[in-house]
């Protein structure tokens, strides 16, 4: 393969394996960082003292996270909560308590994550770090003890889907649009084992924040990660957080693809999830007007403060609809400290919200707004599976924060631009 | 009740329930269960009862679930291939696998192949499973599917059980073992 470029998701796994390394290849290599929450840690913490772990490989490299029911709802997470604090403690590993907000955004801000290392999470929205140019992917309990206790684990290199994104968003339409309309085109498992590179004018003009949107969402078209070439945007937005930002890779002109997509998104519409699949999607025009009960605005998806700050400015001054209610949950502490700052969090208690504490909120069914035998949800977050939001026999419908917003006004699936004046 | 600490026998023999595409891990197991039951016994009760209410009740030990596309897509989950396994689930064939539900399954000693002809095999039909050969065999049809090889480092993670046995067996992990560590 001598003199053929390669993919950055290749040449992360060729600097982790120390070797020369191809898609298709399977190696063992070394993580730079590992982290696991409170649904999945307790299983890793099970394994890891099964296969008889007295010694985490790095303690500074390994955080834990207390944000799926937290706080916890009840006793059963109560003594898993217990659990991972006397393990944290035990091993001096970083235990993120209830309130600090979601793993994957406290994963980025407290430096866990730099370009061009390989970052492995028990969650599957660990993909979200590939917007730094990071490679970070998903995997399970058992494995997660593995690298507990050895720093390493086994990966095949995957192969790489291109997907060339360009033209400017309209006024309203956001990074999320984007993403379920590319996850609509490419389908639920269209990206299964690949990682998925996002090119194009759209991804060079969009924020830091709106590209971990983007590539939050990656998994839900099957890949393993998602994930974009560093550039000055992600190297200042590092340094803003007061991180050393490092130095990542990019991939090659003449890198090879399994395949190239191409979207025009200057002209987009804002696009909605419908239930019960994620590649379910539909412009916002094909379902306005679906009666809906709950809105939730929040998720490592969309929780961070660019959200917040859109969907306050089409809740500012308005009230959320009679007999439905809309549940807010900032991203992390430093979001929500920020969206007070702004003064975000009382245009949302002003218009009727229920401000939740930083964490996962609704977004997984285990609290804070589980939903009734036929309701409807409108959330910003990533699943609409049957079951979701913990009831088998609701709905969920996917969109951006500035649909949720104009829909909690009009208590019925709304455009956003119909409601505001761009 | 803990699974006997072996790798599983090949071949593999049981009777097919069969599913469609994109099952996934909130139909597996729900999370509102996995959020709240940490038992195993409990938890798998409440097995793919998403799409077959009383599957749990009905399944017997050794069968095998046949899928279409992307089996096991969504959460990380580890629960969802635990539960099949406690259940006694043989082998999980499909079309394709969500590649975290495929990794969790080697990495706890479930047996998981993608077999392309998953389409010829009916719900009740016997089949074996043979990851070695790759092979299954439908017994009641009197025909044999190829199955996608498993690389021989993950095969070996699979027979032995997964990974926990594997460290038991052999005192440490596979690539600790290659690096002479």
């Amino acid at each position: 393969m001598a003199g053929v470029g390669k993919t950055i998701s290749e040449k992360i796994f060729s600097a982790a394996s120390g070797r020369d390394v191809w898609a298709g290849d399977l190696v063992v290599a070394e993580v730079s960082s590992a982290m696991a929450h409170d649904g999945t840690a307790l299983l890793a913490i099970e394994a890891f003292e099964e296969m008889g772990g007295t010694k985490v490989w790095n303690p500074s490299r390994v955080a834990l996270f207390l944000d799926h029911v937290a706080p916890s709802s009840n006793e059963t997470f109560s003594k898993v909560h217990k659990r991972m604090r006397r393990f944290a403690f035990k091993h001096g590993i970083s235990l993120y308590e209830v309130g600090s907000g979601v793993c994957h955004q406290l994963m980025i801000e407290e430096g866990y994550v730099r370009p061009g290392e390989l970052v492995v999470g028990a969650d599957s929205h660990t993909c979200t770090y590939g917007a730094l140019g990071a490679f970070a992917t998903g995997i399970g309990s058992t494995e997660m003890a593995a690298v507990f206790l050895s720093g390493k684990l086994w990966f095949k290199v995957p192969e790489t889907l291109k997907v060339e994104i360009e033209g400017s968003l309209p006024p309203f339409v956001t990074p999320k649009d984007v993403a379920l309309r590319v996850i609509g085109e490419v389908g639920a498992d269209g990206a299964t084992y690949q990682a998925v590179e996002f090119h194009g004018s759209t991804i060079e003009e969009m924020s830091v924040e709106g590209r971990l949107t983007l590539c939050n969402m990656a998994v839900e078209m099957g890949a393993k990660t998602g994930i974009i070439n560093p550039d000055e945007k992600t190297y200042s937005y590092l340094a803003q957080l007061g991180l050393n930002p490092g130095r990542g890779f990019s991939s090659d002109p003449d890198a090879q693809y399994a395949k190239t997509l191409e979207f025009d998104v200057s002209s987009l519409e804002p696009q909605v999830a419908c239930p019960h699949a994620v590649d379910n999607v539909k412009p916002v025009s094909e379902v306005e007007g679906t009666p809906v009960d709950q809105v939730f605005l929040g998720s490592c998806t969309n929780g961070r403060i660019e959200d917040l700050r859109l969907a306050a400015k089409i809740l500012e001054g308005k009230v959320v609809k009679r007999g439905l209610r809309m549940i807010v949950t900032p991203a992390s502490r430093r979001v929500y400290l920020q969206a007070l700052r702004e003064g975000l969090i009382e245009t949302f208690v002003k218009a009727g919200c229920a401000v939740c504490n930083p964490g996962c909120g609704p977004c997984v069914g285990a609290h804070q707004g589980v939903l009734a035998p036929g309701e409807v949800c409108l959330s910003t977050s990533n699943r609409n599976f049957k079951g979701r939001m913990g009831c088998t026999d609701a709905e969920i419908y996917l969109a951006s924060p500035a649909t949720a917003a104009a829909t909690a006004i009009t208590g019925r699936i709304t455009d956003p631009r119909s409601v505001v004046r761009a | 009740m803990k699974e006997p600490n072996r790798g599983k026998t090949l071949p593999i023999r049981g009777r097919a329930w069969k599913f469609g595409d994109d099952v996934n891990t909130d139909l597996i197991i729900a999370g509102k269960y996995k959020l709240s039951i940490t038992d195993l016994d409990e938890l798998s009760r409440h097995a793919m009862e998403g799409l077959i209410p009383d599957f749990a009740e009905r399944f017997r030990r050794g069968d095998l679930i046949v899928a279409g596309r992307n089996f096991g897509c969504g959460s990380s989950r580890e629960q969802a291939p635990l539960v099949l396994k406690h259940l006694g689930v043989g082998a999980v064939i499909a079309r394709s696998f969500a590649r975290i539900f495929y990794r969790n399954a080697i990495n706890i000693g479930l047996p998981a192949a993608e077999c392309k002809n998953v389409n010829r095999i009916s719900d009740g039909d016997i089949l074996e499973v043979d990851l070695e050969a790759g092979l299954v065999r439908n017994v009641t049809k009197g025909e044999s599917y190829r199955i996608t090889p498993i690389h021989p480092d993950l095969l070996q993670i699979l027979v032995e059980g997964g990974l926990i046995n594997y460290v038991k067996k052999h005192g440490a992990l596979p690539w600790q073992l290659r690096s002479g560590r």
